[in-house]
């Protein structure tokens, strides 16, 4: 037998002796437990020992002071008032605005273009079926970059500009955006007007925009396609053959049985898509938008604080995801089914 | 059990010590950048790719342009060999992060010189001299007409992010009160893009790109350069402050490519120059700037034939600048403020003293 540790000097009063602490099955997990979280904490310590030593040496220690300076760059377009005299971390607010107005624009678009492709995978027309299998295949494959910079440039950047412009009542759409009547100046109603060959309204949407919008719910839809068509195939058979029978259309039968029952899967599979999304409209800047990114990096180039910078910048994405990610577990909450 | 877990706290924290050690050494007096490239054999220079006339892919697929040259004379001084260069393309955005990462040894990539660029409290770079000085200018397609600031009013302007180029447009519109909005790329071959796809009715850029540009555009006649100067852009090369020894070689390197053209030197006779220093010991300055005399090359962790060296592979200033840009190229620039300051113009070596 062992000889009994100095750890434990009073001997067991139990016939079994007690075993070496090396070799208790309670102390084990413990110890290890213990050494591998002092070697996280070790490598932490060291990359972070290792970042402030270099900036220091490089005088570039961590300093916010430059977010209270004027940014002296304007945005092209932005939600919340802005001008070059205001300082950086106003643009940087406007940038995040620019951002969640794509994002929530698109989740809206991705989440209705990808609900009717997953419903017509079931369509009894062969044709609409067919399409919607070529729309998935074809979109989902393809490079969300190189669609972006499609619809941009060879799309949105080829409609033709001042009076050739699309022009329908209240509505115009031309090279430079898309103009919409709406209530200008003195609260009275606006439509497009030209003035000095450029278009002015009350709303005004820039093709950056459009073109952005256009590929990211194009490119979501197709997986939020797939993502529906999965869940309405894990609807068991007997469901739509009990519905037919008592005399549902296709559509009222997807509508009012399937779809609902549906959403406990679709639901998480969404929540993956979501977050996709939100991160994929960083892309923005390949085509011009000005996101949170776009002024990002304006602001990184014209400060040189790049970890700061990027620190916001991380920040921003995580927060934006872990919202969306709770909004649509509390929405998975509700759409479970309650077993009695 | 406390003794023990002390004791692995003791040894954790010294380990922590040693690894931490490691990460700031410092190479003593000499360069250790100098002693990087001649061990690795080549030299990695951060160019911008897509310029032509400074920086750009030849049809046999070689790296051509003033800003290479430089490269090329830097190599040639260091290593011997104009060929032993790495090129690497960076776009506006990724410069100074590669520099100050060391991804590159040298930036040799139309980069404005400005205060915050070079100052240690900045971006922390260390600037060699100025190789070609330029400035801010606005090219608009000859059918709009436009002949001004003014007429740009309200209307979109294509301009690469993170240049120089977006705040001085910001500056100038705000002073003459003029609105405008400003359409930002990342890449300047997006911007341009964006410009040749009408969406932009004036691209503003260095008045030396735009030129370079418009050589590449498919009609180039059908675009003109308005006559205004938005600012001043002296494109200098650039390495960073952590290394002052190697900052010095790249700077003299590039001034004896400028003394070369005072001194009459050119590719073509650099080897007579040398016979002749040798033979005449009458001439100290020939000798010293070529190396026979004195120890210029040690002082600086170089050949002592380093101008020799460069001006064989690429010849002097004014040759790269011709041959690049000037009117034996397709950019047909002016020498302008980039004549020897003794025919009045801004390039002027110090010295080889």
């Amino acid at each position: 037998m062992a000889p009994v540790p100095p750890a434990d000097p009073t001997p067991s009063p139990l016939p079994a002796p007690k075993p070496p602490w090396w070799r208790d099955r309670r102390v084990i997990p413990w110890v290890v437990q213990a050494v591998v979280g002092l070697l996280v904490l070790l490598l932490i310590a060291f990359l972070l020992g290792n970042l402030i030593r270099n900036l220091t040496a490089a005088g570039l220690l961590l300093s916010w002071r430059w977010l209270q300076q004027p940014a002296g760059f304007d945005i092209s377009e932005s939600v919340i008032p802005f001008n070059a005299q205001l300082p950086y971390w106003r643009a940087l607010a406007a940038g995040l605005v620019n951002t969640i107005r794509a994002v929530l624009v698109g989740l809206v678009g991705a989440t209705l273009l990808g609900t009717l492709v997953g419903m017509a995978s079931f369509s009894h027309n062969g044709l609409l079926r067919r399409l919607a299998r070529v729309y998935v295949e074809v979109v989902r494959n393809i490079p969300l970059l190189l669609q972006l910079v499609f619809w941009y440039f060879v799309v949105f950047l080829t409609l033709p500009n001042g009076l050739a412009a699309i022009q329908l009542p209240g509505v115009v759409l031309a090279k430079s955006g898309l103009y919409i009547v709406g209530l200008g100046e003195g609260l009275r109603w606006m439509g497009p007007t030209l003035v000095n060959g450029v278009w002015q309204a009350p709303v005004r949407l820039s093709v950056e925009f459009g073109a952005l919008l256009t590929g990211l719910i194009v490119y979501s839809g197709a997986f939020i396609a797939e993502v529906v068509r999965g869940g309405i195939a894990a609807v068991p058979k007997g469901q739509w053959e009990a519905a037919s029978s008592l005399g549902l259309s296709w559509f009222a039968t997807l509508r009012r049985i399937v779809l609902p029952q549906s959403l406990r899967v679709i639901v998480p599979g969404l929540n993956t898509q979501y977050i996709s999304l939100a991160k994929n409209s960083s892309l923005a800047v390949a085509v011009g938008y000005t996101d949170l990114y776009s002024v990002a990096e304006t602001t990184l180039n014209q400060t040189g604080r790049a970890v700061e910078v990027v620190l916001v910048l991380l920040a921003a994405y995580l927060t934006l995801d872990l919202l969306i990610s709770a909004l649509m577990n509390g929405l998975n909450h509700l759409v479970q089914i309650r077993e009695r | 059990m406390l003794w023990n877990r002390t004791r692995t706290l003791g040894a954790s924290l010294l380990a922590a010590g040693l690894l931490a050690g490691c990460a700031g050494e410092d190479g003593g007096v000499q360069s250790q950048k100098l002693s990087t490239i001649t061990g690795r054999g080549k030299l990695i220079c951060g160019v911008e790719g897509k310029l032509p006339g400074f920086s750009f892919v030849g049809p046999d697929g070689k790296y051509l342009g003033l800003d290479v040259d430089v490269c090329k004379a830097v190599a040639a001084a260091v290593l011997g060999d104009p060929d032993k260069v790495e090129y690497r393309d960076l776009n506006s955005s990724e410069r100074f992060a590669a520099l100050a990462s060391g991804e590159v040894d040298l930036l040799s990539r139309n980069t404005t010189m400005t205060l915050s660029r070079d100052a240690a409290g900045g971006n922390g770079l260390s600037f060699a001299p100025t190789t070609f000085y330029d400035g801010q200018g606005v090219l608009v397609p000859v059918a709009s007409g436009l002949k001004d600031l003014k007429g740009l009013a309200g209307k979109p302007i294509c301009v690469e992010s993170g240049t120089t180029t977006e705040l001085n447009l910001a500056d100038r519109m705000r002073e003459q009160n003029i609105p405008y909005t400003p359409l930002k790329f990342q890449t300047s071959d997006q911007t341009f893009a964006a410009y040749l796809g009408d969406r932009c009715v004036a691209v503003t850029s260095d008045r030396s790109q735009l030129a370079g540009k418009r050589t590449s555009f498919p009609k180039p006649d059908a675009h003109t350069l308005l006559p205004v100067v938005m600012s001043k852009e002296p494109l200098t090369p650039a390495t960073t402050n952590g290394d002052p020894a190697w900052a010095d070689a790249v700077r003299w390197i590039v001034f004896g490519l400028m003394q070369a053209e005072e001194s009459g030197i050119t590719q073509a006779n650099v080897d007579a120059k040398l016979a002749e220093a040798k033979a005449n010991t009458n001439q100290a300055d020939l000798r010293r700037f070529l190396g026979v005399e004195g120890d210029f090359g040690k002082q600086l962790g170089l050949p002592p034939d380093f101008v020799v060296k460069a001006v064989k592979a690429v010849g002097n200033y004014g040759e790269i600048f011709d041959r690049n840009v000037g009117p034996a190229s397709a950019l047909k620039l002016d020498r302008g403020l980039n004549r020897q300051w003794k025919d009045g113009g801004l390039i002027y070596s110090p010295p080889f003293r």
